[in-house]
C-alpha cells in the first residue's frame, strides 16, 4: 500500500493536473488490486478515504488550498472524479468478501448427484388416454364414460350382438354371479367393451352427437404378453345428419397423425364388428421403419390400430326407443374404438402388457 | 383356412394378376391373405387366410374366386358336374325331416358297386390327390376325400354313409333322451332332446350338420354309398355342436349359414368323384326340402336399394365423383345379386339377394359390399363439421387437481388389479358385506370386484418389496364396487401405498423412514385442493369396532371433512403385515373420491401482505401424553388475535427429566400486524395470552 506523502503541486495548468490526478488514480487503482481479505478493504479506506489523514483529504488540503483562483474550478473537477473512481473501487473491493483461501476450505464435491427427490409418474394409460381424448377434443369431441358392470343390454343387445354370439359366452365375457334367473337383457357383466356408452349416450340426448369414451373393460381372457383380462379403450361415436364414411376415414386419419406424427399414413380394410356397417380395420405406416418394413411390422411396413365403422341402422333403431331422432333414414354417424395399452406399448417401447398392471416402481419410474 | 391360387386360377381361366398383387387386393376387400407361400414353380402359391365369421361363403376356392372375379370384372363359371343316367330305383329311398325348423333341405344320392380306393386326380376339377398334397390335407379314401374336397371347392359339407348299415331310411330329427350314438372320432354320446341328428329307422347315424357316426362309416368293404347333402339350421347346429364340445368344419360352416342351394352341386361333385372309381346311380337325388326355410334363405324378398342412399352413407371418393349407380350394379351383380332397375331416373334398384349370402339382409349391407368391393382407400378423407360445445366430465378438474398433487408429491400412479379374493374384500370393504362376486372368476383370488382399492395396492407394495425395491410410493385412482349382485354401485375412489425410506436420502443427508405423518401430509396437502369448511382426524377406540380391520388401531386415522368421513389412512396393521411378509411398517390410505369431487375446488385468493416485520416467539410447554396436540391448537385458535398470524410444532421431544407420562412440546409463534409495528407492550401481552390459553388445556411453560 503507498503511503507516500502527497507531492506538493507547482503547476497548475491543464496538463500539470491531469498528470498529478493520473498519477494518484494509477496508486489508488495498484493498491486496490493488492486487497485480499476484510482488513485490507478497512485499510484501503482508512489510507484514501480517511476522514483526517487520508489522501484525499490531504490532496484537497494542499493543491486546492495553494491552486490559484483560476485553476480551482478545474482541479475540483478532477478532485471529484478521483473521489469517485476511489469511492468505486473501494465498493467493488468491498464486495470480494472472503478470501480465496477461506472459500477453499469451503470446498465441495460437485460430481456428487444431486440429492433426489421423488417426481410422481403419471401412469402411461393416463397419459395415452389423455392424449387421445385431447385429440380428439380438439375435433370437437366431449368425454363420456360410463359403469364398467353394465347389462347384458347395453353391451350386447343394443349393440346388435346376436343372441348366440360367441362373445356373448361366459368363456369370453365376466359376469356377475346370481344372473341366471333374471331375464337375458338385465344380466349383470363387466363390459367387454366402451360400446355401451354410445347406446347410453344417445339414450340421454339427441343427435348430434361428438363423443369420446376413455374406459376399463374386461374380458374372461388368460394373460399373456400382449393379452389382458382388464384393458383400456378408447371408443368415438360422432352422429348427425350427412355424417359419411369418408368423414370418417378423414377424421381417423387426422387422429392418427396428430397421435403419431404428420408422416404417418393410413389404410383401411374392410371388417366385421356387430354395431358398425360398414366396418373396417385402420393400420397405420409402421411409425418405426415409416413403413419400410421391421421386425415390428412383421415386415409388411402396417400396424394395425383400431377397429372402426359407420353405425349400423340397427343400433339407431335401439336408440331411437328413448330418442326418436336416431332415425337411420335422416342421421347417420361412425363409431371407432382402439386399444390404449396397445398404443401406449408402441409409442414407449413396451413388451409385456402386464406391466401396466404390475405396480412395479422400477416400470413406473421410468415415465416420469 | 388355406386357399390354393392354382385352384383359384382353375375357376378364373382369365385371371391374370400375380398371386401378390391377387392377395392384396383381396385382403384390402375383407377377403384377408395373411400370409403368402410359395409352392415350386407351377404350383402357384398357398395363402394362409383370415376370413371374418360372417363371410363363410368366402371360406373354400369358389368364394374367393367370386370376390376376384368381382374385383376384376371378369365372368366366373357356374358349378356344374353333369352325373351319368341313374338307373331307376324299385323304390326311392326314403328320407323323412320331422325337425322342420331345424332342417331346410337333406338331399340324398345311392351309389351302388363303388370301390373304395386311394384317392387321385380323377378329372379336371377334380384334382384331389394334388391338391391335398399341396395343403397338407390327408388323404383317407375317395370317399372321404371327396366330400373334404367338395367342402373345399364349394364349402357345402356333405356325408357318404355306408348305405348298407342304413335300417330303412333316414330321418332328421331331435334325439330321444337317452339315445346313444358313437361318432366318427370314436367318442360315444348320450343324446339330449335338444340334439339335432340323423337317424334311421332303428337309431341315430349322425350329429347332424356336426359329425358323422361311427356304425355307418365309410370303410374299405363299403359297395354302396349314400350321399348327403343338406342344409342345417345355425342354431341347432351350435347347440348340438356346443353340447358334445365338438366344433368340425361342417359344424363351422353350418353355424354361420350354409347356401340353400348348394346341397345338390356338393352332392353332383361328390358323386361323380366317386363313380370315377366305378358304379353307378341308383335312381333320382331324393330332395326334400321345407318350404318356410326356402323362403327365407333361397326366396328371399328382393330388398330396395337406392344410389342415394349409397351416397348419403359413404361420402366422397378421391376422384371427386363418389360413387356411380354403374360401380353399384358391376358390384353386385359380380356378387351374385341381381338388380331390378325401379326408377331409372332415381337410380334406385330391387335387388335379389344370392342363396350363399345369408348375412345380406338390409339396404346397408349392400352400401357395404360397394365400399368394399370399390376399396375403401378409394374414399376420401373429408372431416365433418364442427357440431356443438365440447364437454368434460363435472369432476374431470377435481380429478386432475388430485392427480397433479400426488404426483407433485414424488408418488407414482399405479393401475391394480379390479379384483380381489373374498378374504381380502371382507377385510377392507367400507360397507361392510356389500360384496360383489363373479359368477366366472379369473381364479378364487381374483373371485369378487374390489369393494376398496386397498387390496390392490397392498399387492403392488407386496410385488415391490419382494422384487427387492424397499422403498414405494404409489397412488391408484380407480372404481370401487359394492351393492349387490342385483345392483351394483360403483364409485371413484383413491389409494396411497408407501413403505421405506424417503426418497430424499443420499451419501449427504441421513435417511428417514416414512411414516404416518408423511403420509398425513399427502392426505392434507389432496384436501388443501378443495373448499372445506371443516376437517378433523379422528379415530375410534379398538373396542367400537369402528376401526377399519387392514390399520393398526392407534396409527390411523378417519378424515372428516364437513361432517362427512372421506377417508381412512394410517400404518397397515401389523397383523396384516406378517401375513404378507412385510418386515417393516406399511402405510396405506384410502380416500373415498366421489365425496370430494362433492366439494368446490379451493380458488386461490391473494391477500394482502404485510409490510412490517413479524416477530416470532419461541414456548417450551410440557404437556401430558393425553393431551393432543389438537388441544393446543384449537386453544390458540380460539384466541381469535388476528395479529397471532401463525403458530406450529416446531418440536417433540420426550426424556426423562419430564416428570411420568409427560412430554415437551416445543411451540413457535409468529405476530404481526398488517398496518403497524408491534410495540413491545402489545407483544407482552400477547405472550400472556398465549402462556395462559394453552395453560388452560394442561401446558405449562417449561422452566
Amino acid at each position: 500500500m503507498t503511503n507516500d506523502s502527497i507531492p506538493d503541486l507547482t503547476a497548475f495548468d491543464d496538463e500539470s493536473l491531469n498528470q498529478a490526478f493520473a498519477a494518484l488514480e494509477q496508486q489508488a487503482r495498484e493498491a486496490a488490486a493488492k486487497i485480499n481479505s476484510e482488513e485490507d478493504v478497512e485499510a484501503f479506506k482508512l489510507v484514501w478515504l480517511g476522514r483526517k489523514q487520508g489522501r484525499l483529504t490531504e490532496v484537497s488540503a494542499r493543491w486546492l488550498k495553494a491552486a490559484p483562483a483560476a485553476a480551482k474550478k478545474a482541479l475540483g473537477v478532477r478532485f471529484n472524479a478521483l473521489k469517485a473512481a476511489v469511492e468505486e473501487l473501494l465498493e467493488s473491493a468491498a464486495g470480494t468478501g472472503p478470501s480465496d483461501a477461506a472459500l477453499k476450505a469451503e470446498a465441495i464435491d460437485i460430481t456428487l448427484p444431486g440429492t433426489r427427490r421423488l417426481l410422481g409418474a403419471e401412469h402411461l394409460i393416463t397419459r395415452t388416454t389423455n392424449e387421445i381424448v385431447s385429440v380428439f377434443a380438439a375435433l370437437g369431441y366431449s368425454v363420456g364414460v360410463g359403469p364398467q358392470v353394465e347389462t347384458d343390454y347395453y353391451n350386447f343387445e343394443s349393440m346388435n350382438f346376436p343372441p348366440g354370439h360367441p362373445a356373448r359366452d361366459t368363456q369370453d365375457t365376466l359376469v356377475i354371479a346370481s344372473q341366471e334367473r333374471r331375464p337375458l337383457r338385465d344380466r349383470l357383466l363387466l363390459r367387454t367393451h366402451t360400446s355401451p356408452v354410445q347406446m347410453r349416450t344417445m339414450e340421454s340426448q339427441p343427435p348430434p352427437v361428438r363423443i369420446v369414451i376413455p374406459g376399463r373393460v374386461h374380458r374372461n381372457e388368460a394373460d399373456d404378453a400382449t393379452h389382458s383380462s382388464t384393458f383400456y379403450q378408447v371408443e368415438g361415436l360422432c352422429v348427425d345428419t350427412h355424417i359419411t364414411f369418408s368423414d370418417l376415414k378423414g377424421t381417423l386419419d387426422h387422429a392418427m397423425r396428430a397421435l403419431f406424427g404428420s408422416s404417418v399414413k393410413t389404410r383401411f380394410f374392410p371388417s366385421f364388428f356387430p354395431f358398425t356397417e360398414p366396418s373396417a380395420d385402420v393400420q397405420i405406416s409402421c411409425i418405426f421403419c415409416g413403413g419400410k418394413g421391421c421386425r415390428k411390422c412383421k415386415q409388411s411396413g402396417w400396424i394395425e390400430l383400431l377397429g372402426c365403422g359407420m353405425v349400423d341402422p340397427a343400433v339407431f333403431a335401439f336408440a331411437a326407443e328413448r330418442q326418436p331422432a336416431y332415425d337411420p333414414k335422416k342421421i347417420s354417424g361412425f363409431a371407432f374404438g382402439m386399444g390404449v395399452e396397445r398404443i401406449a406399448m408402441m409409442k414407449y417401447g413396451i413388451s409385456e402388457i402386464g406391466q401396466f398392471y404390475s405396480g412395479d416402481m422400477r416400470f413406473l419410474s421410468q415415465f416420469v | 383356412m388355406k386357399i390354393l391360387t392354382q385352384w383359384l386360377r382353375a375357376y378364373l381361366p382369365g385371371l391374370t394378376v400375380s398371386d401378390a398383387q391377387l392377395a392384396e387386393d383381396l385382403t384390402l376387400r375383407g377377403i384377408a391373405v395373411e400370409g403368402i407361400f410359395a409352392l415350386g414353380s407351377g404350383n402357384g402359391s398357398l395363402y394362409e387366410m383370415d376370413i371374418t365369421t360372417n363371410r363363410v361363403d368366402a371360406m373354400n376356392h369358389y368364394g374367393v374366386a367370386r370376390e376376384a372375379a368381382t374385383i376384376y370384372g371378369l365372368p366366373l363359371p357356374e358349378l356344374h358336374y353333369p352325373l351319368p343316367a341313374a338307373k331307376p330305383a324299385a323304390q326311392a329311398f326314403s328320407v323323412r325331416i320331422e325337425a322342420e325348423g331345424a332342417c331346410g333341405r337333406f338331399t340324398a344320392r345311392v351309389l351302388r358297386d363303388v370301390t373304395i380306393a386311394e384317392s387321385r386326380d380323377w378329372f379336371p376339377g377334380a384334382e384331389v390327390a394334388t391338391y391335398f398334397a399341396l395343403l397338407e390335407q390327408k388323404k383317407i379314401s375317395n370317399a372321404v376325400d371327396a366330400t373334404n374336397f367338395a367342402w373345399l371347392a364349394i364349402g357345402q359339407p356333405t356325408h357318404a354313409f355306408d348305405l348298407d348299415k342304413i335300417e330303412g331310411g333316414l330321418i332328421v330329427r331331435l334325439a330321444r333322451k337317452g339315445e346313444r350314438l358313437k361318432t366318427l372320432d370314436g367318442v360315444e354320446h348320450v343324446l339330449d332332446p335338444e340334439d339335432l341328428i340323423v337317424a334311421d329307422h332303428a337309431r341315430p347315424l349322425a350329429l347332424a350338420g356336426v359329425m358323422g357316426g361311427w356304425d355307418t362309416m365309410i370303410t374299405l368293404s363299403t359297395k354302396n354309398v349314400l350321399v348327403e347333402a343338406a342344409w342345417f339350421d345355425p342354431m341347432a347346429v351350435r347347440r348340438t355342436a356346443r353340447r358334445h364340445g365338438l366344433h368340425t368344419d361342417a359344424s363351422h360352416r353350418f353355424e354361420r349359414g350354409a347356401d340353400f342351394n348348394a346341397a345338390p352341386i356338393a352332392s353332383a361333385l361328390v358323386s361323380k368323384i366317386l363313380l370315377a372309381n366305378g358304379g353307378w346311380i341308383e335312381g333320382d337325388l331324393v330332395d326334400v326340402r321345407v318350404p318356410a326355410v326356402e323362403a327365407r334363405t333361397t326366396q328371399r324378398n328382393p330388398i330396395p336399394l337406392k344410389l342415394r342412399e349409397v351416397q348419403r352413407i359413404l361420402g366422397a371418393t378421391i376422384d371427386t365423383e363418389g360413387i356411380h349407380a354403374a360401380t353399384v350394379q358391376t358390384v353386385l351383380e359380380g356378387l351374385g345379386c341381381k338388380l331390378a332397375t325401379q326408377h331409372e331416373e332415381h337410380a334406385a334398384w330391387l335387388a335379389t339377394l344370392p342363396s350363399w349370402r345369408l348375412d345380406l339382409e338390409r339396404e346397408v349391407d349392400l352400401i357395404e359390399e360397394v365400399a368394399r368391393v370399390y376399396g375403401y382407400n378409394r374414399f376420401a378423407n373429408t372431416l365433418p363439421a364442427f357440431g356443438e360445445g365440447v364437454k368434460t366430465l363435472e369432476w374431470a378438474e377435481s380429478e386432475a387437481a388430485v392427480r397433479r398433487t400426488l404426483l407433485a408429491l414424488g408418488l407414482h400412479e399405479a393401475i391394480g388389479s379390479t379384483f380381489c379374493s373374498a378374504a381380502d374384500a371382507a377385510l377392507t370393504a367400507p360397507q361392510p358385506g356389500q360384496v360383489v362376486p363373479l359368477g366366472n372368476p379369473l381364479s378364487e383370488e381374483a373371485g369378487v370386484l374390489r369393494p376398496s382399492l386397498v387390496p390392490g395396492m397392498l399387492a403392488m407394495i407386496a410385488g415391490n418389496l419382494h422384487r427387492g425395491v424397499s422403498d414405494v410410493r404409489l397412488f391408484e385412482m380407480g372404481t370401487v364396487f359394492s351393492g349387490t349382485t342385483e345392483k351394483v354401485e360403483e364409485r371413484p375412489a383413491l389409494v396411497i401405498g408407501a413403505a421405506g425410506n424417503l426418497p430424499e436420502t443420499g451419501p449427504l443427508h441421513p435417511a428417514r423412514a416414512l411414516d404416518f405423518h408423511d403420509l398425513k401430509d399427502m392426505v392434507e396437502q389432496i384436501l388443501e385442493r378443495f373448499q372445506t369448511r371443516a376437517i378433523y382426524f379422528d379415530r375410534f377406540p379398538i373396542e367400537s369396532g369402528l376401526m377399519p380391520q387392514w390399520l393398526h388401531p392407534y396409527r390411523a386415522a378417519r378424515v372428516v371433512a364437513d361432517g362427512v368421513t372421506v377417508g381412512w389412512f394410517g400404518q397397515l396393521h401389523p397383523r396384516e403385515a406378517v401375513a404378507r411378509k412385510f418386515e417393516d411398517p406399511v402405510f396405506v390410505g384410502e380416500l373415498y373420491l366421489d365425496r370430494f369431487y362433492k366439494l368446490p375446488l379451493r380458488k386461490p385468493i391473494a391477500r394482502e401482505l404485510s409490510r412490517f416485520q413479524p416477530v416470532r416467539r419461541d414456548f417450551s410447554l410440557i404437556l401430558n401424553e393425553n393431551i393432543a396436540w389438537e388441544t393446543v391448537d384449537r386453544a390458540l385458535a380460539a384466541l381469535q388475535v388476528s395479529e397471532l398470524v401463525e403458530w406450529r410444532v416446531r418440536e417433540i421431544f420426550r426424556d426423562a427429566r419430564l416428570g411420568q407420562g409427560e412430554y415437551s412440546l416445543l411451540l413457535g409463534v409468529t405476530f404481526q400486524a398488517s398496518d403497524r409495528t408491534l410495540s413491545d407492550a402489545e407483544l407482552q401481552s400477547f405472550q400472556a395470552q398465549v402462556v395462559e390459553a394453552v395453560g388452560k388445556v394442561g401446558a405449562r411453560l417449561r422452566t
